[in-house]
Order: structure tokens, then sequence, then C-alpha cells
């Protein structure tokens, strides 16, 4: 009875992960092309967003990607019109912080 | 935690579905939402989100509907009078029954 993740199986997703390693969120975004019960994910054509304090937004391409479940904190479904207005290069964030148990 | 007393809050956020709610994640972001749909595992999805506090946590900016995976919610604000707390009380004190037997 796997709800709400069918629905975002095509469209453009971001999915926030959690690096373990460097205290923070990690925002990548990519084609969902499908996941199983531990929502472990299969990202097509993924890049990371990496959102700086100091700077603009920066995007790295990363390819196909499959993403552990245990990983995922959020999974977005992106709204194109929006994320084409968007002027990366003047958003200026903090990391997310990472997440704690 | 046990199967059955997820059950009960699975069966409780069922309920749910359609309300206003703030998910609080443990890694300190806040997302408002309407509840679209809640899984065994507790996973949540909302539609229609916004982000408690945007200036700080612009990374969602083009997200409209988003899947928050169960395991890193820390909280679920709810509105009180879509609750009635003592229905949930008595009933998590039967399944508390149930299990010691």
């Amino acid at each position: 009875s796997d709800c709400a993740c069918t629905v975002l199986i095509g469209p453009l997703i971001c999915v926030y992960c959690f690096d373990w390693t460097v205290d923070l969120t990690v925002c990548v975004q990519g084609t969902l092309k499908g996941f199983d019960q531990t929502i472990n994910l299969i990202l097509d054509e993924s890049h990371e967003r990496v959102f700086s304090s100091s700077q603009g937004v920066e995007q790295v391409v990363l390819g196909l990607y499959i993403v552990r479940g245990d990983n995922v904190a959020v999974i977005g479904e992106i709204d194109e019109d929006t994320d084409s207005s968007l002027d990366l290069g003047n958003i200026r964030a903090e990391p997310l912080n990472s997440i704690v148990h | 935690m046990c199967i059955s007393v997820l059950q009960l809050f699975y069966s409780f956020f069922k309920s749910l579905v359609g309300k206003d709610v703030v998910v609080e994640l443990k890694n300190d972001l806040s997302i408002c939402g309407t509840l679209h749909s809640v899984d065994q595992y507790l996973n949540i999805k909302l539609t229609d989100i916004s982000v408690t506090d945007p200036e700080k946590y612009p990374h969602m900016l083009s997200v409209k509907n988003c899947f928050i995976r169960g395991s890193v919610v820390r909280y679920v604000q709810l509105p009180a009078d879509e609750v009635d707390t003592q229905l949930l009380q008595d009933a998590a004190r039967k399944e508390a029954l149930q299990q010691k037997q």
C-alpha cells in the first residue's frame, strides 16, 4: 500500500538526501524512474543543487543515480514553470541541517 | 514501535486526510501543507506546500507537492479542533492493554 511515490514517477523531482559525512542535506534533482518499499530511488539525468550563503546556487551534473532509501528525507515534485523563473544566481541560503535521529 | 501501534497511527492519519498540517522534520525544516495521503510506514504526502520560513529555506521554492519519508519526521502539528484527543487516548490505551496480553 505504498501511497504517494507512484505519482512522482516521470515528472521532474528534487530529492533531499542527507549526507552523513558533511553536516548537511543535499538537494538532488532528476527524473524519478523507479522506487521500492524502502524508498530506494532510481534517478535519471540528475544534478545536485548546492546552496551557499555567500554565492548563488551551483548545479553539479551527476547522471543516473541509485539513491538508498535510508538517505532520503523529502521528495518534492518540481513545478517547472516556477523553477525556470527562479534566479538561481541570486539565491543565498545556508545548507539545510543534517537529519538527526 | 510494534505493528499494531503503527496501525493505530496509520488509521489516525488516514482520518486526517484533507486537513492542513505542519510537518517538522528532524533537520528543523517545517513544511506546511494539506495531508494528501499516508501509508503504513507513516510516509506522508502533502499538497500545496509552503515552508514556514521561506527566507531561510528557499530550497523548496518550486515545489508544490512533496513526499516525506516517515523516518525523518520529528513532529506533525495538527489542528486541535480536528482531533478527538479523548478518542485517541482511549484507542491507544486499548492498544497498550492488548499488547500486554
